[in-house]
């Protein structure tokens, strides 16, 4: 499954760039691009598992920059 | 609000370091009185950068950015540099906010191109006029757009007549003329009248969602440089703190220098973010792609703008690439009896459908009617009227009616036409080469790249239309699947290095520009084949495009280029310089910021396009 989230108060790119390399090396992510500029999540992951993944890559956003927020999650 | 308290801020704490070096300069103080000046200064304009590295620490994340300054200036004050503690927050916090400036400022832009999506549609159900939004119309319904509005879905005019500003789909400031039975787009305005529109796609398959998705998605493809530059910010920043450390513990060991060499170490630390360069690259290409979207070129992604700045191969489609894809009359033969071959080829033609015909009733509508017209299959049309027998067709029409005629060498259809068994002269008919063409192929020959024109049309006019156009090489007599195989003999035989772009209407070619190294579409308006299969889509279909792309793309390519070269030879000039002890932390702070702020202003300059000029 492919979605795309917005992201709120993504405020620093090598955040993003950060985001990205922590959420790929989840277990079931097939693909992740992290949009600084459009403030754009895109996530592609298995089926089965993405409600898990979900979580896990909300997880890493707070970890990284606690003020950005996942919209729609 | 945040912002203009941001500035404030800024320039409140500039305006207090000021005045307390000056102070510190002219009144003899007391150590303490000093740090407390630059404490009170420090954390007026630091707190926040204090806090969230509080929070980052209790987090695990001791390479973020906030963490390292704290670090750096805390570590200043426990050495006892106050007024350096305060200046690398101050111009750090300067360098924050314009980076951030510069980003709102860019993401603002895309916004505003986001503002061709349509907020509402007026439907009509049984006689009356509800308004929807967009995603709740069905196919078939009937949509009300009035002057100003936006055609909220792909569809047929039914009623009404207007132009419509098609600006922000195609790049074209020219209004096009609409009446019933016309096609429309979705985003495009209505400039006049009421029309009544009948939806021919959702919303989600009409053009302006398209677009919109195209757009909003094309920082997903990363090029190359935003990679590389990724993957050293990775490798960058533990690596500077490492030979941070490395310099604070080694050299005092032998000469006992500890102060020294931690405030040597602590100015690595200031120069170890590399925020300047990561934000900067994809910037540029945001900028860039942002700018061509404007002229209505539309670049799917960072690796297709670096693909297309390399493209030194253009191979182009013929019919409805290079030439407009419908006959017109070319010549007539003899010129001085134009206007009696034309008459009464109309006359002849008027009955016919055939794209031959049709241009040559445009060229001259039928004058009389009433005739008895006689079509013969792969010769042409025999018409008669009292004692009026008009030929119009090929040489085999002229032959088997034993006309005299003057056989025409030219590239082409010809029609000889005939009246009464006497031979009057031929008509050319050939598909109409664009305007811009000519100046086109000239201008990418100039710049030394390879054209070559591929065309399922014969030998004769396909070597007439490349000699007048200009065109470097051409293969002829090509069926569709032919194209793919030659465009893949092409990418076979070229150079490594060499990267090869197919230009074609996006319908029938979908095939060959899926193939190309870059694939460029054109005439993408309202063709979702086009729109899905390239690289490169072109709202409009004008040729001249093709060389602002390529532009553009160079440009953008030259700035990312320009952005990594110079923020990283500054970053390790300071680091040298600052290893030997001959720049200190504001040195540092000052090229870090000062970096920042030039590659993102030189980052915005990619964006800038105007009136079809690189400027």
């Amino acid at each position: 499954m492919k979605k795309v989230y917005r992201l709120n108060n993504l405020d620093c790119a090598n955040c993003a760039a950060k985001m990205e390399r922590n959420i790929a090396k989840i277990d079931g992510v097939t693909s992740v691009s992290v949009n600084f500029l459009a403030q754009k999540l895109t996530i592609e992951a298995k089926d089965e598992c993405f409600e898990e993944v979900k979580s896990k890559m909300a997880a890493v956003v707070k970890k990284i920059e606690p003020d950005c927020e996942i919209l729609g999650l | 609000m945040k912002k203009d308290f941001e500035l404030i801020r800024i320039i409140v704490s500039a305006v207090l370091f000021a005045a307390g070096i000056l102070v510190s300069r002219l009144v003899e103080m007391a150590w303490w009185a000093e740090l407390i000046v630059f404490i009170v200064i420090y954390l007026f304009i630091g707190y926040d950068i204090l806090i969230r590295a509080g929070k980052n620490i209790i987090r695990g994340q001791v390479f973020d950015e906030n963490f390292l300054m704290v670090i750096a200036t805390v570590g200043a004050f426990v050495i006892g540099e106050y007024p350096e503690a305060a200046a690398v927050m101050v111009f750090y916090q300067v360098g924050e906010y314009f980076q951030n400036y510069a980003v709102a400022k860019s993401r603002k832009s895309i916004s505003e191109l986001m503002n061709i999506r349509p907020d509402i549609a007026v439907v009509l159900r049984d006689g009356v006029e509800v308004t929807v939004s967009p995603e709740e119309v069905e196919i078939g319904e009937e949509i009300i757009i009035r002057a100003g509005e936006r055609i909220p879905l792909d569809g047929v005019v039914v009623r009404g007549e207007s132009s419509l500003d098609m600006a922000a789909l195609t790049g074209e400031s020219l209004p096009r003329e609409c009446k019933a039975g016309d096609n429309v787009l979705s985003g495009s305005i209505n400039m006049g009248g009421l029309i009544a529109v009948r939806a021919e796609k959702l919303f989600y398959d009409s053009t302006v969602s398209k677009i919109l998705d195209l757009v909003e998605n094309a920082a997903g493809k990363k090029a190359k440089a935003e990679n590389f530059i990724t993957k050293f910010a990775k490798y960058y920043t533990p690596a500077v703190v490492a030979l941070a450390v490395l310099i604070a513990i080694l050299p005092p060991i032998f000469d006992g220098q500890w102060a020294e060499w931690v405030h040597r170490a602590l100015t690595f630390l200031v120069v170890s973010c590399p925020c300047a360069l990561v934000i900067s690259v994809p910037l540029s290409f945001f900028g860039g792609i942002g700018g061509a979207s404007g002229e209505g070129i539309l670049i799917k992604g960072g690796s297709y703008m670096e693909m297309l700045s390399k493209a030194n191969v253009f191979v182009f489609d013929k019919t409805g690439t290079l030439t407009k894809g419908e006959f017109a009359v070319k010549e007539v033969l003899p010129e001085a009896r134009r206007e009696e071959i034309l008459r009464w080829a109309a006359v002849a033609e008027s009955g016919s459908n055939h794209p031959i015909a049709l241009s040559i009733l445009k060229e001259c509508p039928a004058s009389e009617s009433g005739f008895d017209i006689r079509e013969i299959a792969g010769e042409g049309i025999v018409a008669q009227k009292g004692n009026v027998t008009v030929f119009s067709g090929n040489a085999r029409l002229m032959e088997e009616n034993g006309i005299k005629f003057e056989p025409v060498d030219r590239a082409g259809s010809v029609v000889y036409v005939a009246k009464n068994g006497e031979y009057l002269g031929a008509i050319v008919v050939a598909d109409a080469i664009k305007d811009d063409t000519k100046d086109v192929i000239a201008s990418l020959r100039q710049s030394g790249y390879r054209t070559v024109m591929l065309t399922g049309d014969n030998k004769a006019i396909a070597e007439s239309v490349a000699k007048e156009i200009g065109i470097d090489e051409y293969r002829a007599e090509l069926l569709p699947a032919d194209k793919v195989s030659e465009l893949d003999r092409i990418i076979a035989e070229k150079d490594a290095k060499d990267v090869v772009a197919f230009v074609g209407d996006g319908i029938n070619d979908a095939p060959v520009i899926m193939r190309a190294d870059v694939g460029i579409a054109m005439g993408g308006a309202g063709s979702d084949s086009a729109i899905e299969a390239s690289d490169v889509v072109l709202m409009h279909d004008k040729l001249s495009a093709i060389p602002l792309a390529k532009k553009t793309a160079s440009k953008t390519m030259k700035i990312v280029f320009q952005n990594i070269v110079f923020a990283i030879a500054v970053k390790v000039i300071v680091l040298i310089l600052s290893a030997f002890g001959i720049a200190g932390m504001w040195m540092a702070v000052f090229a870090d910021v000062g970096v920042s702020v030039i590659a993102i202003l030189n980052a915005m300059r990619a964006g800038r396009i105007n009136n079809g000029k690189i400027s």
